[in-house]
């Protein structure tokens, strides 16, 4: 006996390959930012943090202007990967928690596409803001104009990677004890040479040797991280379900 | 056509159950009984390809599957324990979102109609968070009846439902396997559904 | 002779006991030996005195430090594959023992920076690698520690393993860079003209430490065996010979 289809067939949704995968990021970054805006209080909060922090630093070292000027730059990027850490573990616990997760990853939607949505959807609500303000706080830095524009853009080619790298220590650590430490242990030795080349493109360029080397490199890891970060936080999401 | 041949699981250390053959035909339910523990949960949960067995396989449409596999996302229905709604999107909203979710496409009048015929066309723009136990059950019906599948792999499909609502539950399971579809349920409560149709199985 | 009937927890482990002696005594004879060379037979730098003789010690264990993880990775991506158990335990018995290495590298990285360059840390880019490498370790060992079931344990540690080794040669790459840039007053470290003599003895000290990481993590493994499989049959045995 042959392996027919279930007599009067109930429809099979058959997406073809290239309408799945952005379908599917479609609906993950959608429903994901209809979420966040909804808890606008969360969203408001990690700015604050954000700000907070940067503004710590001096008060902890000193207002010197020299002082400022060099440390800048990494204290800006150390404060965005510690906002985005904060926020990380909200990436897939909620999920987790109310069984969706289960739904998501039974979905026939590719599950890496899914889980890209999910990032976009926490890049654009932590990550963009970070971009956003940081030009403001270098002001309070002693920046020069192209200082900043040059910290600006390693920030927004940085924090979406800081975003992905994140997503594969949240996925890996969900429903653990010990939860946000044990994300940072993960995911910080990870970031450190996007937290190098991010800091150190203003540098360079107070060297004279301009940005490019960090941009491109930045750039680099921007593409490395897009293709590969789903895959592994995939592959992490299906094996805490298990 | 499900089947399993040799399946065993486990939990931790101890082994729930093992050397486990089914088969399910087109317009069949399988019940699943048993005590807690005794692992019906991990027992649907392997079925919709969500964890690995210890040993064994799955076979669907005569093929072997495994877990997260294609053929299966696109043919399951899985209810978990969890009705996986999200707290800050309306009845509306979430049971949209679940639809897009499985794949298909849906107008929201048809949306409304599916809240209708579970008595939950009141609550509809009212967020989840609001609901009860029993209205978010309900809403997973909702899903349910509108989401065509073959597979329907349901955990525990009866639990806070009132008796109008576990009435809804059966006539939905056996308007599904009238249409050829299959169903197999963890469930500790009898279900009306016409005795041809339905086999059981005791996990021990 | 067929290697896959070691696949099998059950068979693996009386071949690892039997192995693991052989491994040990060689490395603490070719451990005598190095060390001799070492601490006895190597010349006095003419730059550095005799603090340098530390690298005997040093340059092996960080050579391991970085090979151990590799190895690790190795059974992190058979067990992924393959979704056999034991290479999963191979990569939990390694882990350990890498950062082991990298710790005692680190160590005597400082202790050599002490006479040599007057201060214990000096964010030299090898150090620094070092010091990441000893974070991923803990990674590892902190994901095996926090998850209770073992299969996801494996797996999960096998992901982040192999994320890891992905990313080392990046991080690495990151880190000089960044010393580069940084160098100016900086100090480097620069190791002593090499000697033939001193080459030998960092190699025969490296093999020791090889044998030594081999030897501990065969004893580990067992250990992991005996505990993971304590359902089975043939665990019961060994634990309690005498009973049936």
């Amino acid at each position: 006996m042959t392996a027919e289809p279930a007599a009067g067939t109930l429809d099979r949704p058959t997406p073809s390959l290239d309408s799945g995968v952005w379908s599917g990021v479609r609906w993950a970054l959608l429903r994901d930012l209809r979420l966040a805006l909804r808890s606008r209080a969360e969203l408001g909060v990690q700015v604050l943090f954000y700000v907070i922090v940067v503004s710590l630093f001096p008060l902890a070292t000193s207002p010197e202007k020299n002082l400022l000027a060099l440390m800048g730059p990494g204290v800006l990027w150390i404060a965005a990967l510690l906002a985005s850490l904060l926020s990380l573990p909200r990436l897939f616990a909620n999920d987790y928690a109310d069984g969706t997760l289960e739904q998501i990853a039974l979905s026939p939607y590719p599950l890496p596409a899914l889980v890209s949505g999910k990032i976009a959807a926490h890049w654009l609500t932590t990550g963009l803001p970070v971009v956003v303000m940081a030009p403001v706080l270098g002001l309070q830095y002693a920046l020069g104009g192209e200082a900043l524009a040059v910290l600006t853009v390693t920030l927004l080619l940085g924090t979406p990677i800081l975003s992905m790298l994140g997503a594969i220590g949240a996925a890996l650590t969900l429903g653990l004890r010990g939860g946000g430490s044990l994300l940072a242990l993960l995911v910080l030795p990870l970031c450190v040479p996007v937290l190098i080349f991010g800091a150190g493109a203003v540098d360079a360029v107070h060297a004279g040797l301009g940005a490019t080397a960090n941009l491109s490199l930045l750039g680099a890891g921007l593409l490395v991280a897009i293709v590969g970060a789903p895959l592994a936080a995939s592959a992490a999401v299906r094996i805490a379900l298990d | 056509m499900l089947e399993t041949i040799d399946l065993a699981a486990r939990r931790g250390y101890s082994h729930l159950f093992s050397g486990l053959g089914l088969r399910v035909e087109p317009g069949c339910a399988l019940l699943v009984t048993g005590a807690n523990g005794t692992g019906k949960t991990t027992l649907l949960r392997i079925l919709a390809g969500l964890s690995t067995p210890f040993t064994g396989r799955v076979r669907w449409r005569g093929e072997d599957v495994t877990p997260f596999a294609q053929s299966m996302r696109q043919d399951v229905v899985f209810c978990g324990h969890l009705p996986a709604l999200k707290d800050e999107l309306t009845a509306e909203e979430n049971l949209a979102a679940l639809v897009a979710l499985a794949g298909a496409k849906l107008e929201p009048a048809h949306v409304r109609r599916a809240l209708a015929i579970v008595a939950l066309d009141r609550q509809a723009s009212l967020p989840a968070r609001v609901l009860s136990q029993g209205q978010r059950r309900r809403l997973g019906l909702a899903r349910l009846a509108v989401t065509r599948r073959p597979l329907w792999l349901l955990d525990e499909p009866a639990t806070a439902l009132d008796a109008d609502g576990i009435a809804l539950l059966t006539r939905l399971i056996a308007d599904h396997l009238e249409r050829g579809g299959f169903a197999v349920a963890a469930t500790h409560q009898t279900l009306a559904l016409p005795t041809s149709r339905v086999r059981t199985l005791a996990l021990s | 002779m067929n290697f896959y009937r070691y696949s099998s927890p059950s068979a693996f482990y009386p071949l690892a006991g039997t192995l693991a002696p052989w491994f040990g005594w060689s490395a603490s004879l070719l451990a005598i030996a190095g060390l001799w060379i070492g601490f006895g037979l190597a010349p006095t730098d003419f730059q550095q005195g005799d603090a340098y003789r530390i690298i005997f010690i040093h340059v092996p264990a960080a050579w391991m430090s970085m090979f151990i993880y590799l190895v690790m990775a190795f059974w992190s991506a058979l067990s992924l594959g393959f979704n056999t158990r034991l290479s999963a335990m191979m990569a939990q018995a390694l882990a350990p023992t890498g950062a082991l290495m990298t710790f005692i590298a680190l160590w005597t990285g400082a202790f050599w920076g002490r006479p040599t360059w007057g201060t214990y840390w000096a964010w030299d880019a090898r150090m620094t690698s070092e010091l990441i490498l000893l974070f991923l370790y803990f990674g590892v060992i902190a994901l095996r520690n926090a998850i209770d079931d073992d299969r996801r344990a494996d797996r999960a540690c096998a992901v982040l393993a192999l994320v890891g080794a992905v990313n080392v040669p990046i991080i690495y790459f990151s880190v000089y860079w960044w010393n580069t840039l940084h160098q100016g007053s900086s100090i480097s470290v620069a190791a002593p003209k090499i000697a033939p003599i001193m080459l030998t003895g960092m190699l025969i000290m490296a093999l020791a430490a090889w044998f030594y990481s081999i030897a501990v993590a065969l004893v580990r493994v067992r250990c992991i065996i005996l505990e993971r499989e304590r359902g089975a049959a043939w665990a019961g045995l060994v634990a309690e010979p005498g009973k049936a």
